[in-house]
Order: C-alpha cells, then sequence, then structure tokens
C-alpha cells in the first residue's frame, strides 16, 4: 500500500512556503493529507514532491477580528466541531469520522473543492472571505468566487490558502445532508444561513460539479414566500449509480425544507 | 444426548480465553510474520475482464530497485504446476483451467497475469505498476443474462454456451400437477444480487522453501488449512502431504472466502523455490475486491402454488446462478446442493422442483460466502410466502404457522432430499412476535400510514441444514473430499491438556467453546486446558471451518477423543486402587471405587502414572493421548423465526433498521455469549445485502464498487442492538447435540430486513416486489411511481 | 531521512522513504504489528493510534509528518496484567471476534471517552463510523464501550470520594 515515491519538503512559515513553491512549480502542499494520500496510495495521485505544511503556526486556530471570525485554514475539522464558529461546527461534525476530523483542515479540503464535500455549502451560505497568499502578495476571495469546478478553486498554483474570514454576526443556520451510504460523502447537502440583515443565504454541495447557490430558495424565503420545489434543474446536475440527477434534484428541495423549517 | 452432563463450563457465558492477545495488540496474523531473508511479492491484474495476453515485457522492469524476478504463467507451466481443482463435482460439469497465473487469457478484472517479486513491498509494487503487458481486449459478459444471450462471447472455449452445468432436484411432474388445482400462483422474478465478503484482514500469504529437504511452509490466512495441504500437495504441486506445512494462525475473519484455495498461495509457493528466499504477498484491499471469491448472484424466477385459505401446495424454481470465469473449491456446490436442497423451508410443501443453471462470467469467481446457498434460497422462500399472505390478505405470521412442519412430522422427507431430523417450529415464532411486540407494531405500522415515516414489519421463520457433513452422502452429491472432522487429546505428565482439532477459530471462539466441553468431561479446571489448531504441523488431519460444522462435528469429535482419555484413565485408577474397572466412577473431579468414596486418585495422580508407568497394568499402552474421528450420521437443522422492524423516510426513501429480533434454536448452547456473538455478526451482514451491499458490474466486466468508497459496508450507526432469545431442540444424532449457529444470523436476517421493507411498500402502496439492496434512490422512486398511479390495489 | 518519533513511551530513529505510511512504520520498522490495515481508503480505522492524544488513521499519515511525535499504539494501551478499561470492557462483553478491527476500535473509543465520558448509545455508533467491523454486528462493541465508560466513571469518582 505505498505511494509511487517523492520527495518531501516541509515549511514553518507562509512566507517559507510561498518561496519553496516559487521555487518549484512540482510541489505539491499537503496541509492534512486526508484527501491527497488516499489518492497516493492507489496512485491515483503521483506528485513528485510534496511540501507539508503542517507546522506552519500562523496558519492553526481561531481568533475573533470585529464582526468577523478568522479561522486559520490548518485548523483541523475537530477544532471546527468544538468551536463557537456559526455553522461550521454542525458541518464539520458531517466530514469523515473523528480520526478523519484530528487531521483534516478546513483550508485543505476548502481550497481541494471536492464537489461532494460538506464546506463548500456552508462557506456559500455564510459568505465567507478567503484569504489568499501568493507571490504577489494577499487576496481576498469571497465564497461566491471560490469553487470554479470539479476540483477547481480560487487558489492558483504558487498559492496558499492561508485563512478564512466568516461573518460572526448571523442570527441563524443549518445544514441538512444526505450522506452516501459508502464513503458518507455528501450525496446532497443544504446549508441555509440567516444573516444580521435577516436576509437568507442559502447554498448545495454534492449534486452538481462544485457547489451552488440555491438563488431561487433565497429568493422565496427573503421575500417571505413558501419554499418552492424545483430549486434546482436536474439537468445542472451529476448522476451516478447511487443517486440520479433527478433524485438529488428532489433531494434539494427536501433537505432545503428542513434546513429552513430549522431555521424558524 | 444420552447422558448426564455435570455442565459446569458446558452453557456458560464464560468470556474467551484468546482475547487478551488480541486487547493487547499481541495476536498473530500472517501479514504480522516476518521470516529472514523474507521477500515481497505484488501481483500485475488484468484491468480487462476479457483479454488476449499478447506479451509481458519483463525486462521493462528487472533493472527496478530491489527487483529479484517476475513471474509469468509460463514459469507456472515450466514448473508444471496444475490447475487449481474443483472441490466438488457435479454430473457433466465442465471445469475450465485454472492456472495459478494467467498464460494466454485473462478471464476477468484482477486475474493475475504477473507477478514481481522484490526486497520490499514498496519495491514490488513500484514494478508491478510499471511492468508492461500487451493485452488485446476481447468481448466480456458481466451477468447470466448476457452470458445465455445467442451468440454471447465465450468466457472459456471449453464452456460452451457458457453453461457449466445443468441441475435440477425435485419432481417436476407432480410440482405442475400441484399447479393445476391452485386457487392462487404467487409469482416473483428476483435478483440476489452479488457481494464481497469483506473479512477486515485482508488474505495474505507467506511461504519458504527449504532446498535441503525439499520443504515447503506455508502460513496463510486459511479457514481451513488441510485442505490447502490436500489441494497443493496432491493436485497443484505433486509432492507428499508431509512436505508441506500449512499454518493458519490468528485469521482476521472468513466468511467463506477464506475457505478456497487461491491462485496467490500457490505463487508464493513456486517464487520461494525459484529465488529460494522466503515469498510474503498481502493483499490490498482494493486486490481483494477483484480477487477474494464473491458471493450469492442469481437470478431467479419462482412460483409458488396457493390454496385460498393459505396452504402451500407447489414451489417452481428456476435459478441462473453466476459463477464467474472460474470455479473455486465449492463453487458447483453452493447454487445446487446447498441451495436446491434447502427450498423446502419450515413447510410442508408436497411438490417442488427447481432447477439451477451455472453460468460462467467475466467476473470474479463466485463461492460459498456466509450462508452459502442457504441464504439465497430463504430468501427466496420466504420472500414469496410474503407476498402470498399479502395477496391472500393474511397476516404474514398466521401463514407461516398454518403451514409449518409440525413436531410429530420428524423426521422429515422433503420433496428436494433433505431428511429434516428434528424441529418444533411454533415456540420459535411465538417467542419472537411477543419479544418484539409484533400485534403493537402492526397497531403502529397502521397509524404510520401515509406519513413522513411509514413502518415495515419483516418476519420469516427459516431453518437451514449445517454441520457439513455426512460423508458417505456428500460424497454421493459429488464432494471430492471426505466431511468428517478429527481431533486428538493430550494429556501431559502434569495434568495439562492440550486439545487439537481441524477444526479452525478465525474469529468463533473455539479456544474457549472446545476448552468448555473437555474441562465437563475430564472434570478439571478449563484453566488447564488449551485448544491448538490451524497448523498441519501439530494437528495431523482436518477440514476446517465452514458450513457452520465446528461446534457438531468438530465439537464431537472432540468428545469422542476425550471419551477415551476417561476410558484409559479409569483403566490405569483401576490398577491404582486394585479394583475392577468397572467399579470406576469418574466423580467431581476423582477417580474413586464406587462404595468407597475415599479410595480415590486425582486426574493429575493418574496422569503422571500414566507417564512414568512405574506402576501401571500390564496389558495397556503408557501415555496419555487419544484421536478420534467423527463422521455426521446427518446435517444438523438450526432453526428460528427473525422480525426485523424498518422505518422509511418516504421524502428520501431512505431505509432505517429500526429494530431486530431473533429467536434461534441451535440446540444446547455451549457458550451463550459466543452462540449469540455469532447471530449478531450474522444480521449485521445480512442486513447489509438487504440495506447498503452491492457488488455492481458494469456490461464490461468493471467492478462498479471496488473500495469501500463505493461499497456500503454495514458500520455501527447502520444497526441496532439485536434482541435475542432461543429455544433449544437438540440434534438427535450428534454427542453433543448441538447444531451450527454461525450462519444463522445471515441466513435469516437477509430476507428478514427485505421483508420488513417490502411489508412498508406493500401497506403504503401495494409494492408487491423489489430487489434488494433498497438504496434510497430505489424505494423512493417506487414510492413515487406507486402512489403517481393510485388508487392503487393496496390490500387494505 | 531521518524520522525521530516516540512511541509508547520509547523513542526511535529510523531512516524511512519520505513514502513511508506511519502505520508501515510502526508496524514494520518497529515491528509493533498489533495496528492492522484492513483498507486502502482510509475508511475501516484498523490502524488507528493516537498521536499527541488525538486518534488518527495511521494509514493516511506519513511516517515524516510524525517527525517528533508522541503516538500510542494498541501494545502502549494496557498489558495483560494491567489492562485499559476498555480493553476489559472489550473482553468482558465479548466486543471481538477475529480480534482484526479491535485495536482499532479500542483506541478510537478512547478518544471517544476522552471527550464524552458518558456518551449515550447513538454517540458511541456515530462516533465509530470511521473502525468497521465485519464480526460482531457492533452490538457488543457499543456495550464494551459502555462498559468502560461505566468502569472509568467509578474509578474516577471513588478517586474523588
Amino acid at each position: 500500500m505505498y505511494p509511487a515515491s517523492f520527495e518531501y519538503h516541509k515549511a514553518e512559515s507562509v512566507d517559507q512556503a510561498l518561496a519553496a513553491l516559487a521555487e518549484n512549480p512540482d510541489l505539491k502542499v499537503i496541509a492534512g493529507g486526508h484527501s491527497l494520500l488516499p489518492a497516493m496510495k492507489l496512485r491515483l495521485a503521483q506528485p513528485p514532491a510534496l511540501l507539508d505544511i503542517w507546522g506552519i503556526q500562523e496558519m492553526k486556530g481561531i481568533t475573533r477580528d470585529g464582526d468577523h471570525w478568522v479561522v486559520g485554514a490548518m485548523t483541523t475539522h475537530a477544532d471546527v466541531l468544538r468551536s463557537d464558529l456559526p455553522l461550521f461546527p454542525e458541518v464539520a461534525g458531517w466530514v469523515g469520522d473523528p480520526m478523519v476530523r484530528n487531521r483534516g483542515t478546513i483550508g485543505g479540503s476548502l481550497a481541494h473543492a471536492d464537489p461532494s464535500a460538506d464546506y463548500p455549502a456552508a462557506a456559500l451560505a455564510l459568505g465567507v472571505e478567503f484569504v489568499i497568499r501568493g507571490p504577489g502578495g494577499e487576496r481576498t476571495v469571497h465564497a461566491d468566487d471560490m469553487f470554479q469546478g470539479m476540483f477547481e478553486s480560487a487558489v492558483q498554483p504558487g498559492e496558499l490558502l492561508t485563512h478564512i474570514r466568516i461573518p460572526a454576526t448571523t442570527q441563524a443556520s443549518a445544514y441538512e445532508k444526505f450522506r452516501h451510504p459508502a464513503s458518507h460523502y455528501a450525496v446532497v447537502g443544504v446549508a441555509v444561513v440567516r444573516h444580521a440583515d435577516s436576509s437568507v443565504r442559502a447554498a448545495y454541495t454534492g449534486a452538481a460539479e462544485k457547489a451552488h447557490r440555491l438563488n431561487k430558495l433565497e429568493d422565496a424565503v427573503n421575500g417571505s414566500q413558501a419554499v418552492p420545489t424545483g430549486l434546482v434543474d436536474a439537468g445542472d446536475l451529476l448522476g451516478d449509480r447511487f443517486a440520479s440527477a433527478e433524485y438529488r434534484a428532489h433531494l434539494v428541495d427536501v433537505l432545503a425544507a428542513r434546513a429552513i423549517e430549522r431555521l424558524g | 444426548m444420552s447422558e448426564t452432563r455435570t455442565d459446569k463450563y458446558f452453557g456458560q457465558a464464560l468470556k474467551r480465553k484468546e482475547d487478551p492477545r488480541f486487547i493487547t495488540g499481541t495476536g498473530n496474523y500472517t501479514d504480522d510474520m516476518v521470516l529472514h531473508g523474507m521477500v515481497h511479492a505484488a501481483m500485475v491484474r488484468s484491468p480487462y475482464a476479457h483479454a488476449k495476453i499478447t506479451g509481458i515485457n519483463t525486462d521493462s522492469v528487472k533493472d527496478m530497485p530491489g527487483v529479484i524476478r517476475v513471474l509469468t504463467g509460463q514459469d507456472v507451466q515450466d514448473a508444471g504446476l496444475g490447475s487449481i481443482p474443483v472441490g466438488w463435482l457435479l454430473p457433466d460439469l465442465k471445469t475450465p483451467a485454472h492456472p495459478a497465473i494467467a498464460l494466454t487469457e485473462a478471464n476477468h478484472v484482477g486475474d493475475i497475469v504477473a507477478v514481481v517479486i522484490a526486497e520490499t513491498r514498496a519495491q514490488a509494487e513500484d514494478a508491478a505498476a510499471a511492468l508492461e503487458v500487451d493485452y488485446d481486449a476481447l468481448p466480456a459478459v458481466a451477468t447470466t443474462h448476457a452470458a445465455l444471450a445467442d451468440g454471447a462471447p465465450l468466457v472459456h472455449d471449453d464452456v460452451p454456451g457458457n453453461v457449466a452445468f445443468h441441475w435440477e432436484i425435485g419432481d417436476e411432474a407432480a410440482t405442475t400437477e400441484a399447479f393445476k388445482g391452485a386457487a392462487r400462483k404467487v409469482h416473483v422474478k428476483l435478483r440476489n444480487h452479488r457481494l464481497v465478503a469483506n473479512p477486515i484482514e485482508p488474505r495474505a500469504s507467506l511461504a519458504q522453501f527449504t532446498p535441503a529437504g525439499g520443504d515447503y511452509l506455508l502460513y496463510t490466512t486459511s479457514q481451513n488449512p488441510h485442505i490447502h495441504r490436500l489441494i497443493l500437495a496432491a493436485f497443484v504441486m505433486s509432492i507428499p502431504e508431509h512436505k508441506l506445512r500449512v499454518i493458519s494462525p490468528d485469521v482476521g475473519g472468513g466468511f467463506g472466502t477464506k475457505i478456497f484455495q487461491y491462485q496467490e498461495e500457490v505463487i508464493v509457493l513456486l517464487a520461494s523455490r525459484l529465488i529460494g528466499r522466503p515469498v510474503k504477498w498481502t493483499a490490498r484491499r482494493s486486490e481483494a475486491f477483484v480477487s477474494d471469491a464473491q458471493g450469492r448472484d442469481h437470478d431467479t424466477e419462482a412460483e409458488l402454488a396457493v390454496s385460498e385459505d393459505g396452504k402451500i401446495l407447489g414451489f417452481r424454481v428456476n435459478t441462473h446462478a453466476n459463477l464467474g470465469a472460474y470455479q473455486t473449491l465449492f463453487a458447483p456446490a453452493v447454487p445446487t446442493y446447498l441451495y436446491g436442497t434447502l427450498l423446502n423451508g419450515v413447510y410442508k410443501i408436497p411438490a417442488i422442483h427447481a432447477k439451477v443453471t451455472g453460468v460462467m462470467t467475466n467476473t470474479v469467481p463466485v463461492d460459498a460466502y456466509r450462508g452459502a446457498g442457504r441464504p439465497e434460497a430463504t430468501y427466496l422462500i420466504e420472500r414469496i410466502v410474503d407476498m402470498a399472505a399479502h395477496e391472500l390478505n393474511m397476516d404474514p405470521a398466521e401463514l407461516r404457522r398454518q403451514n409449518f412442519i409440525q413436531p410429530d412430522e420428524f423426521p422429515y422427507q422433503t420433496p428436494v432430499a433433505l431428511v429434516y431430523d428434528s424441529g418444533d417450529y411454533e415456540p420459535a415464532l411465538d417467542q419472537a412476535m411477543q419479544m418484539m411486540n409484533y400485534a403493537a407494531l402492526r397497531d403502529e405500522q397502521a397509524r404510520m400510514k401515509g406519513g413522513k415515516k411509514i413502518l415495515g414489519v419483516g418476519l420469516i421463520s427459516f431453518l437451514e441444514a449445517c454441520g457439513l457433513a455426512p460423508s458417505a452422502l456428500v460424497g454421493q452429491l459429488g464432494a471430492q473430499a471426505g466431511q468428517w472432522e478429527s481431533s486428538l487429546v493430550r494429556v501431559h505428565p502434569t495434568g495439562k491438556v492440550e486439545l487439537y482439532t481441524g477444526s479452525h477459530s478465525h474469529g468463533q471462539g473455539h479456544e474457549t467453546a472446545f476448552p468448555q466441553i473437555a474441562a465437563d468431561e475430564l472434570q478439571i479446571p478449563i484453566e488447564d486446558i488449551e485448544l491448538i489448531h490451524g497448523d498441519t504441523g501439530r494437528m495431523p488431519y482436518g477440514w476446517g471451518t465452514y458450513g457452520s460444522r465446528s461446534a457438531a462435528v468438530g465439537g464431537s469429535a472432540l468428545k469422542l477423543a476425550l471419551q477415551k482419555i476417561t476410558a484409559k484413565m479409569k483403566k490405569i485408577a483401576a490398577h491404582l486402587l486394585e479394583a475392577s474397572e468397572d467399579d470406576i466412577e469418574h466423580e467431581g473431579g476423582v477417580f474413586r471405587i464406587k462404595g468407597a468414596p475415599d479410595k480415590s486418585k486425582t486426574f493429575f495422580d493418574i496422569a503422571l502414572m500414566a507417564h512414568l508407568a512405574h506402576n501401571y497394568p500390564a496389558d495397556l499402552e503408557p501415555g496419555l493421548e487419544a484421536t478420534a474421528f467423527y463422521d455426521p450420521k446427518n446435517f444438523v437443522y438450526p432453526f428460528g423465526t427473525h422480525i426485523a422492524v424498518v422505518e422509511i423516510d418516504t421524502d428520501t426513501g431512505h431505509v432505517k433498521l429500526r429494530g431486530y429480533g431473533s429467536v434461534d434454536d441451535c440446540g444446547p448452547l455451549i457458550n451463550p455469549l459466543i452462540a449469540e456473538g455469532q447471530v449478531h455478526g450474522g444480521v449485521a451482514q445480512g442486513m447489509g445485502q438487504a440495506l447498503l451491499e452491492e457488488a455492481a458490474y458494469d456490461e464490461d466486466g468493471n467492478l462498479l464498487a471496488g473500495t469501500y468508497m463505493e461499497y456500503a459496508m454495514p458500520r455501527a450507526d447502520d444497526v441496532p442492538f439485536i434482541q435475542h432469545g432461543h429455544t433449544v431442540t437438540p440434534s438427535p444424532h450428534n454427542p453433543l447435540g448441538v447444531k451450527g449457529i454461525g450462519e444463522a444470523g445471515t441466513i435469516a436476517s437477509t430476507a428478514a430486513v427485505a421483508n420488513a421493507v417490502m411489508d412498508a411498500l406493500w401497506h403504503e402502496a401495494g409494492i408487491a416486489h423489489l430487489d434488494m439492496p433498497y438504496t434510497a434512490e430505489k424505494v423512493w422512486r417506487a414510492l413515487k411511481d406507486a402512489r403517481g398511479s393510485q388508487p392503487q390495489a393496496a390490500a387494505d | 531521512m531521518n524520522v525521530t518519533l516516540t512511541v509508547n513511551g520509547k523513542t526511535y530513529t529510523r531512516d524511512v522513504e519520505p513514502r513511508t505510511l506511519l502505520v508501515h512504520f510502526i508496524r514494520e520498522d518497529l515491528g509493533l504489528t498489533g495496528t492492522h490495515v484492513g483498507c486502502d481508503t482510509s475508511q475501516c480505522g484498523a490502524c488507528t493510534v493516537h498521536l499527541n492524544g488525538d486518534a488518527v488513521k495511521s494509514c493516511t499519515l506519513l511516517a515524516v509528518q510524525a517527525q517528533g511525535a508522541d503516538i500510542t499504539t494498541i501494545e502502549g494501551l494496557g498489558t495483560p496484567g494491567d489492562l485499559h478499561p476498555l480493553q476489559t470492557g472489550f473482553w468482558e462483553e465479548h466486543g471481538l471476534q477475529c480480534g482484526f478491527c479491535t485495536p482499532g476500535m479500542i483506541m478510537a473509543s478512547a478518544e471517544l471517552l476522552k471527550h464524552t465520558p458518558n456518551p449515550s448509545e447513538d454517540q458511541i455508533r456515530h462516533h465509530l463510523e470511521g473502525n468497521y467491523c465485519r464480526c460482531t454486528g457492533y452490538h457488543n462493541i457499543v456495550k464494551a464501550v459502555q462498559h468502560a465508560a461505566g468502569a472509568m466513571q467509578g474509578a474516577s469518582q471513588a478517586a474523588d470520594d
């Protein structure tokens, strides 16, 4: 059960990591490694060199900055789970299993942009901001621009997602998930958040090539209308042996209604 | 059960003697073994379901780090190794050759086409990934339907039409006659889908060849090391049995899939001989998915004839069994003698006729998986009986009750060959219904009808034939081996006792249960007794553990050996006490003169004297050990009633197993803790088939669920606590009265959980049958379609 | 490259390839074979160990990532003469059959009891979603964890008194 051979490098600071990435474009960043190593063990991924960023202390931990929480990208799911963040603790409880949560990181998961991951729906519903550093300095990407395709996020080669900024003033939130019976990944996950101004943002994950906002749902709820069905078009969704696109579209409706009900 | 037991240990829920090593991480599994100079094998497996092997460029890896040798099918042929044989022959069975490494053609994804031996496992895996193999892909068939179609590609040229056998049982004319007058004919077409056994320990083998004596040593993950020795020595390698020692150390679960002789075991033995060093191979889980023999995979059409008042009149069955690409050890027996003979269930069915066609496909071989044939039979009969109850608007429990074979009708000759020796089915049914509060469940079901959550209650009464098996009988049926068991008891001079058995424990607790039997018979503390198993070098003969045979057959052999020991000890005691042997009684842990209880000898006194032989009967051999062979007179027939309760979320179709109750009759329990544990695990496996697991292939023969990312294993939160009860009807023919319990949970629970789901869907929407597994979308869609076509013909 | 780490209180330095998984390091370099490998997709949990006090899957960690770490394996949790309450619980409640998943189950359960000393049945079942057992149907595993929780609470109450 061995991955193919690779070189191993470590960074202790963001600057060090960025310098290493600038120097060696073949370097693949490994955070918690809970997406990358399983792929490497099956030799589906064979990076020639890894850059281990686990030791970068400045990318760990959760702090309050005014009306935002600032979460280091290398904060583990387990630490997220036990935190006072809005929505994310509930979502973290659905990620992997306790051992995976002790090693897997929120930033690693979000940068990986797995279409079946749980966090992206929460990030979209919360409207979080992603702080990304690269050779050109630091930039901030809004959640709406973060997830660009299947396993494709706004984080570019040579860059690191260092922190995420989460609004701390939300009124209520909920995440409803229907999980795959084998992988426990999201077949569909729906996140809804009532923000400080009482507006509701909602998003779904698992059903399409990436997580998306649920505009129809938001419009209805923000217009004080009942939760409609047909929130997403099956034609825009993915299907597989376990769950067809049509079924996933239906699940989006079911889970959205349940999540909105929980918002109260 | 002819004698009175002291029963100090038999029947006690003792915690297991073997556990300290497992809970402290000091068990000894095959992959834990290290031999001096050991190297590693990695298999190169076909990515195609069917392909000609047109070239293997061994030069492509020979200079890679650590590579010692590359083996191909040519090396197997050059070594003169025989095909891996089939152990159970049917009339006119077509058995394609099964070489250890494919020579010209790969016949399933995962078939071994080459092997790399290297210094480290990582190096072997590197080279295996890099080895250049050229294939010409051939058309493949994955299902019985595709394989039997006109003009279907042939898996093997010497198996015309892909049909390995046609087999039938029962009386066709009588069955046709029974159907003629029947008021109702309940018809079903169903698929019993394929499963992967998935013991958590992947298979592993480690071989060492010693050139000086020409001796082979094989550590392997086997349920039956003696069978491996026989097949490897006599059929594959053509060496004397005593030149091969097979050790199955701690084995991390088997469930049938570790019965069979596998290619990799032959390969490591050959490789060790060729390179002169010990060779180890350990399966990755993803290899296990494409190389461990798989289970089930039947396509069946069946019909049950019933009278208007619910009397079963006849049953006819036509099954196509998918055997996969090769026939492994028991493959032909599983869908025939272990299936067709069980189609009678627990009912009085006047006429049964079953036809089975064994079909070769380009998929992983199919063989025994926990229950082996009997879960398939139980699922079929119990599903169709439930459908009959629904059609007749009868309670499924009552329909069953009125068709049960009655206690005074045993021995009962079924129309499908078996003679049931004992049984009393109604008390188990009553106890299960009471335990699960069946009437209240039906009320709750009625209240929940039409809601967001609906309830289903699945009740099944089952029987199995296990304790394989009377040798003469299975010999007549095609088995190529005996099915007795043997045991050796050795009493040391200190009075400590070693038991040896040909049975093998890979989780079943033999190291506790067998000493429980012995401690009572010898009347000594259980701490003084140890069981040794799993080593052909220490226990000369045996047939291993499968078919729920260890207690009934292995335990009985032990009992006979123990009786020989106590008989000899009486002789020695008589001599020492200067009494007649007939006057010696074995009571309270001592041998004493009847009527003179102060004149006695302890177990230790006699054990010591047997070895000293200083003051000893002139005509008696020194030493104190005995071997016994036990061949059962019949199968044993455990039975019971299981009830599953499911809740279905009608919005999503998700099925949750809410409750489960089992009442089993496996005769007297040697150790209730162990027996109940067997049921718990069996139930989880059976519910896994009903709700979660499916080894689905695409039409090109690619396994679509080849890792735990796609193959849904039952987890802790998928199963509830299992309520358990039992009735006790001893087997009349073995010295312990025991029957088997290893497979009962699985045999029963697939049908019980499936019936629960279908019970919910029938009551809610009049849906008569859906195939397992009941995945969420399947259930949601069925409900949606049925409700869409309302008004429904729902019986209620 | 060199890696130094502490396993069950003993410090080891070994030269390893970067690709060496922690589980292979523990099993093959250190000869501690109580930690098992049951899958290659990081799901079955047979390889669970504690790393700096947290349960992790040692098949999804490179040995070099564990540089400097303090690791506990099943062999370090208790010995036959001095069993951890979970080991006792698994023994008493027949929480194991073939024993292959058992070390991982015990190590995962130990973490649960660290954070949740008195877990409900649901909490136990949910916590063990990353540990597969094919033998027990989880019935007696759940009871074993409950047994240990009771014993540990009893012991801590006794200590408080």
